[in-house]
């Protein structure tokens, strides 16, 4: 099956905008899974180009307090994989934002991997990033994916060495997420400049879009990235305004957020 | 299936299915690293020289094989032979991989030691090898094992490792490990992660299954020497599976050795009342590896419950995992209640008071004997209970009468 091409557009547009693209991750589930949709439109207006949807994992080790604290509460509310999937189809009948499933692998393994894509594909998802997937592992995953017509969004690190972004460059589709710093996700104070040497790297391997995540947290950051990447990924800053804005303004807070970032006043 | 089960694991750390390499792609080159480093240090014999000789004049090896003729006679069926890795230095059978792994660690030019530890035991052992070679230490522990192993906690301190209370998840050694993940994710470039047990990614179940394979090595040579013959049955404990893989694996070409895994039946076999991963699990992935997990219907890790810290973990090993599907060992478990039991019938039959883990293996083997006169088994006492004294006594109150003494 094709690919959608949702993503790919989405690059395309914001590029003749002259800007990164903004891509938000947003925990499904929490504070609850009814409200999810809801959250992921208001990140929307407030200028967020690509949305991430997480599904909680129990032990996610790849990232800092404020995510796994949102998994903690996304699972207390009763998400699973089923659900998540009814989310994003929920946010596709409301939006054609692109929607990328960020996952780690147990879940999907749980509910059979090739099952998951096609009724993912089915509720209008475009792509998936497994955080747990390597390039290695991820021969079989990797074409029920393409069978299917979704993105495949592998991570590039700092720690890459050459072999290993031939590898990535090779099984990727859709855009390639650029890990900016060695550690686990949480919002810093700057990014880290060795990542532009990476993406310099990427750029000679493979023509996809190439996005910036892991402690990006503000405009300038998003600018910063965003003279040498074609997107930034937030998370963690998202998820802190999840955990700590009163249910009332929940949508307002997450649209002013994005607003922010995007530069779109 | 002889000689697939011996070529275990493929260059890409598969035991059949299982094992591999599931972790976020920055952990990737540093796992590529290890590998090597661990590949060319197998073909050393430097190497080698100073790691036997730690072995020897530093952590006690060999270990003693020692015959439980009281208990044996008690039972009145099979003849029993405990591997004695309780004597060995730190009290556990730990201290071999450790050492492997620091020698590795200063060959790869790492200078901080990060480390997961449940029991304590590893904890103590990593400790241990970081005061012996000058290196920092910063040990994770979950909070509710730092109370139940409070014991090992002051000893880790007083080696001068740093002890990081874990308050995530259920506060016990998986979440231990995620934190270990995540420093390491984060200090990749100056840290070297020294896992206790014969989990995680590739290379380490390899890895430390070669840095245990020692214990069954000896021990096969010393039950040939005392009986003549080859023991009829092994049997060890299996948290990670670490202690168990490293006795198995002398035996795994000799098809007539049974091979007995006992996980921690815990409370009950109900969800979430023991961590007996054959019983209640499915293939699914945690913490780098592909093997037997305790999830629910949606991929979620369940909690665990043993009464020993040491054996309190959802996911099993990979090797084991191959070696159950392969028929070439049998996994079964013991109680919370056969365990403490076991253990005071050793105490009291044979003056050795074993580690709640150990416990386990010498429950089975208790059950075994009776029905298997003239058979020889051969248990793998992996550590001492001294670290466990709080919980006997807690379990035992009618032993803890002070006759009115405050
Ligand atoms: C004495 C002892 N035996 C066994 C274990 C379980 O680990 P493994 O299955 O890796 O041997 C531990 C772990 O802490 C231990 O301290």
């Amino acid at each position: 099956m094709e690919s959608s091409e949702r993503i790919a557009r989405r690059f395309e547009a914001a590029r003749a905008e002259g800007r990164p693209a903004l891509i938000v991750y947003l925990t499904a589930g929490d504070p609850c899974p009814e409200r999810t949709p809801s959250l992921a439109l208001a990140l929307e207006r407030g200028g967020a180009d690509i949305l991430e949807l997480g599904v909680p994992f129990s032990d996610p080790i790849a990232d800092g307090p404020v995510i796994q604290q949102a998994s903690d509460r996304a699972l207390k509310a009763g998400t699973t994989v089923e659900r998540v999937l009814e989310i994003a189809a929920e946010i596709r009948r409301r939006s054609e934002i692109p929607i990328v499933l960020f996952s780690y692998l147990n879940p999907l393994l749980r509910y059979g991997f090739d099952r998951l894509c096609g009724d993912a594909r089915t509720a209008g998802v475009d792509g998936v990033l497994v955080t747990d997937l390597s390039v290695e592992e991820a021969e079989e995953p990797a074409e029920s994916l393409r069978r299917h017509g979704l993105d495949r969004i592998f991570l590039a690190a700092p720690t890459s060495t050459d072999r290993r972004l031939d590898l990535v460059a090779r099984y990727s589709s859709g855009f390639v997420y650029v890990v900016s710093r060695t550690g686990v996700t949480g919002a810093r104070d700057t990014v880290n400049r060795a990542v532009e040497d990476l993406v310099r790297r990427l750029r000679a391997r493979t023509p996809l879009p190439l996005a910036v995540g892991f402690g990006i947290s503000r405009r300038e950051h998003v600018e910063e990235v965003g003279r040498y990447a074609d997107g930034a990924v937030v998370g963690s800053a998202v998820m802190r305004v999840v955990d700590e804005s009163a249910d009332g303004v929940l949508e307002e807070r997450l649209e002013g957020l994005c607003r922010e970032l995007s530069g779109k006043r | 299936m002889n000689e697939k089960v011996m070529q275990v694991p493929d260059e890409r750390g598969h035991f059949g299915p299982y094992g591999g390499r599931f972790v976020p792609e920055t952990l990737m080159a540093p796992l590529e690293e290890l590998e090597r480093a661990f590949r060319e240090a197998q073909q050393d014999p430097e190497f080698h020289r100073e790691l036997k000789e730690l072995l020897e004049t530093y952590a006690g090896r060999p270990t003693p094989l020692y015959e439980a003729r009281r208990l044996g006679a008690e039972l009145g069926g099979a003849r029993i032979f405990l591997k004695r890795e309780d004597l060995l230095h730190t009290g556990a059978h730990k201290i071999n991989n450790c050492l492997g792994q620091i020698l590795l660690a200063r060959r790869m030019g790492k200078r901080r030691i990060i480390a997961e530890t449940g029991a304590g035991q590893h904890g103590v052992a990593t400790a241990t090898v970081c005061a012996l070679f000058g290196m920092e230490c910063v040990v994770y522990m979950g909070e509710e094992d730092m109370r139940r192993q409070r014991l090992n906690v002051f000893r880790m301190r007083l080696l001068g490792a740093k002890v990081v209370p874990v308050r995530t998840g259920s506060r016990t050694l998986k979440d231990a490990v995620s934190e270990a993940m995540r420093d390491w994710v984060t200090n990749v470039e100056t840290t070297h992660y020294l896992l206790g047990s014969a989990l995680g990614a590739h290379p380490y179940p390899l890895m430390v299954r070669e840095f245990h394979r020692v214990t069954g090595e000896e021990a096969r040579r010393q039950v040939l020497e005392r009986t003549g013959r080859l023991p009829d049955a092994v049997i060890a404990c299996v948290g990670g599976g670490s202690n168990a893989i490293g006795i198995f694996s002398a035996f795994i070409p000799d098809e007539r050795v049974a091979l007995i895994g006992v996980e921690a039946g815990g409370r009950s076999l109900a969800p979430g009342e023991h961590a007996a991963r054959f019983a209640g699990g499915a293939p699914g992935v945690l913490q780098g590896a592909y093997s037997y997990l305790l999830q629910n219907g949606d991929g979620q890790v369940l909690l665990t419950h043993s009464v020993s810290a040491g054996l309190d973990y959802a996911l099993v090993g990979p090797e084991h995992a191959w070696l159950h599907d392969q028929g070439r060992a049998e996994y079964v478990s013991a109680s919370d209640r056969e365990a403490l039991e076991a253990a005071r019938r050793l105490a009291r039959t044979e003056g050795i008071i074993p580690a709640l883990e150990s416990a386990h293996a010498v429950a089975e083997a208790i059950r075994r004997a009776p029905a298997a006169k003239g058979q020889i088994f051969l248990v793998n006492l992996s550590g001492r209970g001294d670290k466990d004294t709080d919980i006997y006594r807690e379990n035992f109150p009618e032993l803890d009468q002070n006759d009115g003494i405050e």
